[in-house]
This record gives structure tokens, sequence and C-alpha cells, in this order.
């Protein structure tokens, strides 16, 4: 059986939902406390959605320095699979890890609902069982998600086909969500493990719920 | 000593904030506004022995902690 490691923060919301996605798709999950320094042995650590340490001073800025980063970021180094969904993303651009910034939305809104995505590039492990172009529905709910990168960070993610997916209406015509650089809503890193993304596929996975596209996203990486 | 930074979204970065308080002083009346930025200060209280020593140190902080210089620019200023 797959572990999956599931950060928390002080201010964490969502490990609780990332647990029940993971496990629902056979993984063995652990949530790990932010002081420790030691990463259990895994294939794939989640840092999830919320609001750690408040989103004080910026989302994800003192985050990113607590204790199991040092070894979040090593196990990314040598190749480790990675996901940051929302905070977690914050996070992980804050660290470094993951190009650009994520700003305040451009509506100055928090923005929670159902929102439509469209596949930019299939090309790696999380969304190999999405097809290009295919347009998914994802709740998104955050304040601090207006994705900025500069022009040559922004030729770089296509060349090498870094862009995840871009928000979009239901038609998959482009739509200004947030501000975003081009409506980006995800991007990964040149070497395709470390991935991170507003939408939560996390909450899209019952029915019940209003979609079930998200299951389709997190079973990339538990193939 | 004291160590003030000021923190800003970089030129050419939109500042939401800003441009939604330049909007509300023009509905206010206000006339002759072409921009509002909005930023941030730090004070910091520091036992630094020397301006230049605080200069240094205040400037590790901003890079390592207190600017996201992939967004944001900053400016440091020592008061004794």
């Amino acid at each position: 059986m797959k572990t999956a490691v599931v950060l928390r923060f002080p201010g964490t919301n969502c490990e609780f939902d990332s647990e029940y996605a993971l496990k629902k798709q056979g993984w063995n999950v652990e949530i790990v406390w932010h002081k420790e320094e030691v990463l259990p042995k895994c294939d794939l650590v989640v840092v999830p959605g919320g609001f750690s340490y408040g989103d004080y001073l910026r989302s994800g800025s003192i985050a990113r320095f607590a204790p199991i980063m040092k070894a979040v970021e090593s196990y990314a180094n040598e190749g480790g699979y990675v996901l940051g969904i929302c905070n977690g993303f914050q996070i992980l651009t804050e660290a470094g890890l993951l190009p650009g910034a994520l700003k305040r939305n451009n509506n100055l809104h928090f923005i929670s609902k159902m929102q439509h995505i469209k596949v930019v590039n299939n090309d790696n492990k999380f969304l190999q069982n999405c097809e290009v172009g295919e347009i998914l529905n994802i709740p998104v709910a955050h304040a601090d998600g207006n994705y900025y990168i500069d022009d040559e960070g922004l030729e770089e993610l296509k060349k090498n086909n870094q862009i995840l997916a871009r928000y979009c209406d239901e038609n998959g015509e482009p739509m200004v969500l947030n501000g975003s650089v081009e409506q980006i809503a995800g991007v990964c890193n040149r070497e395709k493990n470390i991935f991170g993304l507003m939408p939560h596929p996390e909450r899209a996975i019952e029915e019940l719920l209003g979609s079930i596209d998200g299951i389709k996203m997190l079973e990339g990486l538990s193939a | 000593m004291k160590a003030v930074v000021n923190v800003f979204l970089k030129e050419g970065v939109l500042d939401p904030q800003g441009k939604a308080t330049s909007h509300a002083l023009g509905s206010l009346g206000f006339k002759g506004i072409n921009e509002v930025r909005i930023g941030k200060q730090i004070v910091i209280d520091l036992d630094a022995t020397s301006k230049e020593e605080a200069e240094k140190e205040v400037k590790e902080m901003s890079e390592t902690l207190l600017a996201n210089t992939v967004i944001e620019d900053y400016n440091i200023e020592i008061v004794e």
C-alpha cells in the first residue's frame, strides 16, 4: 500500500478532506505536524489548504520555514512527488519549489464557488488521466489566488509544459476569476514532480458535493 | 536601534488594493489622483551595535522573509 503524508500547520483546515480523498483511492495516509523534522517514508507529500499562521505577512510565507519543510524540500529535490493545494500552493511558491507567486485576488474578494478549469498539459503524473483541453468542475476557495509570474517566467512555463490548468467558463472559454496571469490555476516545476493549484480536487470526489472531477486528478498520483 | 522596512508590490505588478482605494478617493470627490499604491511597514526593534550592522541584518531579513522579491520591492530605513 502506498503512503501519502499530509502536512498540518497551525491554521491548516483541509488535512482531513485530503486524507478522506486519498484513503478513498487506497492510500495509507499519515498526517504530520509541522514541527516534525523527519518525513516518514512515503510516496507522496500533500501540502493541504487552509490558513497556515493566519496568512500573516503573506499567505504561506511563515509556514514555508516550518521544520518539516526542510525535509519536504530534500524529498522534492530527490524527485519525490509533492502536491500543494490552495494554501499548499502558496507555501510551495513561497518556498521557491514552484515558480511565481500568489497575490490578492484582483476583486479583493474571498472567492468560494464551483469553478471550471481546462487542462493545459497532461504529460505529468498528476494530470495523466485527464485529456488536454478537458474541462473539469472543481471548487475554489481563496483570497490570494491571483497567480503572478513575469514574462520571462511565463515563457519558461509554456516551453516546458508546466501550466497544469486555466480557469474557464463551462464551455471552456477563458474566464477571469481572480486576475491570474493568463488565467493560470496551477503549475508544476520543470522536473514535473512538484504540483500546485488553487482549486481543491479533494473536495470534488462525491456526487453529493457537486462534482467527482477531482478523482480523475488525484488518480494520476495514485497510478 | 529601530529599523523600518517598507514593502510594496513592484512597479508593473497590479496592486488591487491600491486600485480600489484610488477609485474610492475619486468617488469621494478627490481630484488629480494618478495612482495609489498600498504597501506595508514593518518596524523592527533590534540589538545591532552599528547602523551598518543593522542594515546588513535587516536586508537579510527582508530577502529571506519580509518581502517576496518575486512580486515585491522593499526599502530599509534605520532610525537610531
